[in-house]
């Protein structure tokens, strides 16, 4: 432990929620609030309603919940195996060759979002590769945007692999297909579901790539919050929010309980 | 086992390197099917790589390897046919002990009948029978060591690669897995092993041969007691069983070390000539005799069944090692030792690497 006495032990304790609760908590706790209110013109919002939520669980916001499960699905399973194909072929390049490959995997986060979009907007607009107006230019640009993570963390564990147990099943007469099947794998299972948590949130989340790129049937639930808050309706938009908020920790958390049993030692 | 072709392992001129450094320079050594051979030395000596170069987990930048009589050079590991235990083990955190010693023969695709009796064999050779169905994070290590080995003898290879297999595990343990591969080897006369270890006791007590290495290079390959009793040069002295290597210069019939003079058989070497001593702590006796040396004592360590004894004689210290003494001499004080003269080992000069 690194505070030993009592009393400094509060005064940890102290900082932090001082610190955590304005921050972290209590902008969700308004949101939450808002979602049940009619009117919120004092101290504590009023006219408690669950209308909003009826609202935000059919029809339009039905439709753009289940887009955001399904974008943000199919672009952590890409990210991640793009992402981890990447990780395990830089392993076996040379250190330069490795940096330059981490860099370009990184370029995404450096740029912004923005320019993502843009860049996809204008990459996919002609033909041959015309994806203008489809589902998939969303989920190409929410791809794009989190294999960042994915070959970030499977890179730092495959690090970490002590190359012991590649080796000792290869002597044991294993194809190199069948160590990373059987062994590499399952031991990089823990990162995997972690990288795959990651950037199931974040593409949960995505906003600014997705409003320059989304097709009027492919609406994602960040841009109907945005539309609703911009058009005035905050408390509609917050009851939108909190079931995207819901949605996003069930699935992290159904994600770490992957994690738990998949980490031995 | 059913019988199979020999086994056997052949290094012809292999040279390792690293970035142009050379960890392995131009290994010229054949191990016998069914022979144990120890490759001795102190790390950095090369005989890591060595053993790697046979596992396939290096690629000499010059030479050849052979398993039996093919050129295996080019394999890839899993292509090689044999059987791996390292010092830390690498047990397969995620499987069960029954899994990682069946892994081998499930990734040969053997027939899953088969895979169950060969996995209960090598579990009940190696006394870990009952563990079956534990995770290797529940188990000792000298559990994961012996689960280690039934994993790679499940694979039945013709060669078991030993690298340092007993490093991890304290000295009491130690003695007891030491004994245990013994049995194994006579159980299977057949295999042949290549034992990696920095541990002269290890490898005295294993090896049908011992390989001594030294700064990448060969430097002696003999049976243990060749190696012990007529060293070929003075690190091998060192370093297989602890040695006093004395500066000497040859005479007539014997050779002197300072005024003193020694009687040993000097076949060989040239009167005049400068020599290295050779003579073990535990052939050194205390008072008269034959090859007197007087001296004072500089130390003196009890160590339960005997007195180790550092005394200086003629600027050198030499080592003895005599049977525990009722009234041992204090520091500083006048002693006598001697020595007879076949237990004396001429050496060409050279400079002594270590002490015990």
């Amino acid at each position: 432990m690194l505070v030993h006495s009592r009393g400094a032990r509060w005064a940890v304790w102290a900082v932090f929620l001082v610190l955590f609760l304005p921050l972290f908590a209590l902008p969700l706790l308004v949101v939450l609030g808002a979602s049940f209110a009619t009117h919120w013109s004092s101290v504590l919002p009023s006219g408690l309603t669950t209308a909003h939520y009826e609202a935000a669980t059919r029809g339009e916001a039905l439709q753009a919940l289940t887009t955001s499960l399904v974008t943000a699905t199919t672009a952590s399973l890409l990210a991640l195996a793009t992402g981890t194909w990447a990780a395990l072929a830089a392993a076996a390049l040379k250190r330069r060759h490795r940096k330059a490959l981490d860099a370009l995997f990184v370029l995404p986060l450096a740029v912004p979002s923005v320019v993502v979009g843009l860049a996809t907007l204008v990459a996919f607009s002609q033909p041959p590769m015309l994806l203008n107006g489809t589902r998939w230019i969303v989920i190409i640009a929410h791809s794009v945007l989190v294999t960042a993570f994915a070959h970030q963390s499977v890179s730092a564990a495959l690090a970490r692999l002590d190359p012991a147990y590649e080796q000792a099943a290869a002597s044991l007469g294993a194809t190199p297909a069948y160590v990373l099947w059987r062994v590499k794998l399952p031991l990089l299972l823990p990162s995997l579901t972690a990288a795959a948590g990651l950037c199931f949130a974040l593409s949960m989340g995505e906003l600014s790539a997705t409003m320059m790129l989304y097709p009027p049937d492919w609406t994602p639930l960040p841009v109907l919050i945005y539309a609703a808050t911009d058009r005035g309706a905050l408390f509609t938009g917050s009851a939108v929010a909190v079931v995207l908020m819901t949605a996003t920790l069930l699935v992290l958390l159904a994600v770490s309980r992957i994690r738990t049993r998949a980490s031995y030692r | 086992m059913a019988p199979r072709p020999a086994g056997g392992i052949r290094f012809d001129h292999v040279t390792v390197a690293y970035d142009g450094n050379v960890v392995l320079d131009a290994l010229d050594l054949t191990v016998e099917p069914g022979e144990v051979m120890a490759l001795l030395g102190p790390s950095g000596s090369g005989k890591t790589t060595a053993l790697r170069a046979v596992a396939g987990f290096v690629r000499p930048a010059s030479g050849r390897v052979f398993l039996g009589d093919r050129d295996v050079t080019a394999l890839p590991p899993h292509r090689r046919g044999i059987g791996m235990v390292v010092q830390q083990y690498a047990l397969f955190p995620h499987m069960r002990v029954a899994d990682n010693v069946a892994f081998g023969l499930k990734a040969r695709k053997v027939a899953r009948a088969e895979i169950r009796t060969r996995v209960a064999e090598a579990l009940e050779m190696t006394g870990m029978g009952a563990y079956a169905r534990r995770h290797p994070r529940e188990l000792s290590g000298g559990q994961q060591q012996r689960v280690a080995i039934a994993r790679a003898l499940a694979v039945r290879p013709d060669v078991l690669l030993l690298d340092e297999p007993l490093s991890a595990l304290d000295a009491q343990l130690r003695s007891g897995m030491l004994a245990e591969l013994a049995r194994l080897h006579r159980e299977l006369p057949d295999v042949t092993i290549l034992y990696v270890t920095h541990d002269q006791v290890e490898a005295l007590t294993l090896a049908d041969r011992i390989a001594v290495m030294d700064q990448a290079r060969l430097r002696a390959c003999g049976t243990p007691r060749e190696l012990y009793r007529a060293p070929a040069d003075a690190f091998t002295a060192s370093f297989v069983g602890g040695a006093n290597l004395l500066p000497v210069t040859v005479g007539s019939g014997g050779v002197s070390l300072g005024d003193a003079e020694i009687e040993v058989d000097t076949t060989g070497a040239a009167r005049g000539a400068s020599a290295t001593l050779c003579v073990r702590p535990h052939l050194v006796g205390l008072g008269d005799g034959p090859n007197r040396l007087t001296g004072t004592v500089g130390e003196i360590q009890w160590r339960g069944a005997t007195h180790r004894l550092y005394v200086d004689v003629a600027g050198h210290r030499v080592m003895a090692d005599v049977r525990e003494l009722k009234a041992p001499p204090v520091h500083g004080e006048p002693v006598t030792l001697h020595f007879a003269p076949e237990d004396a080992v001429l050496l060409p000069a050279g400079v002594s690497t270590g002490e015990e």
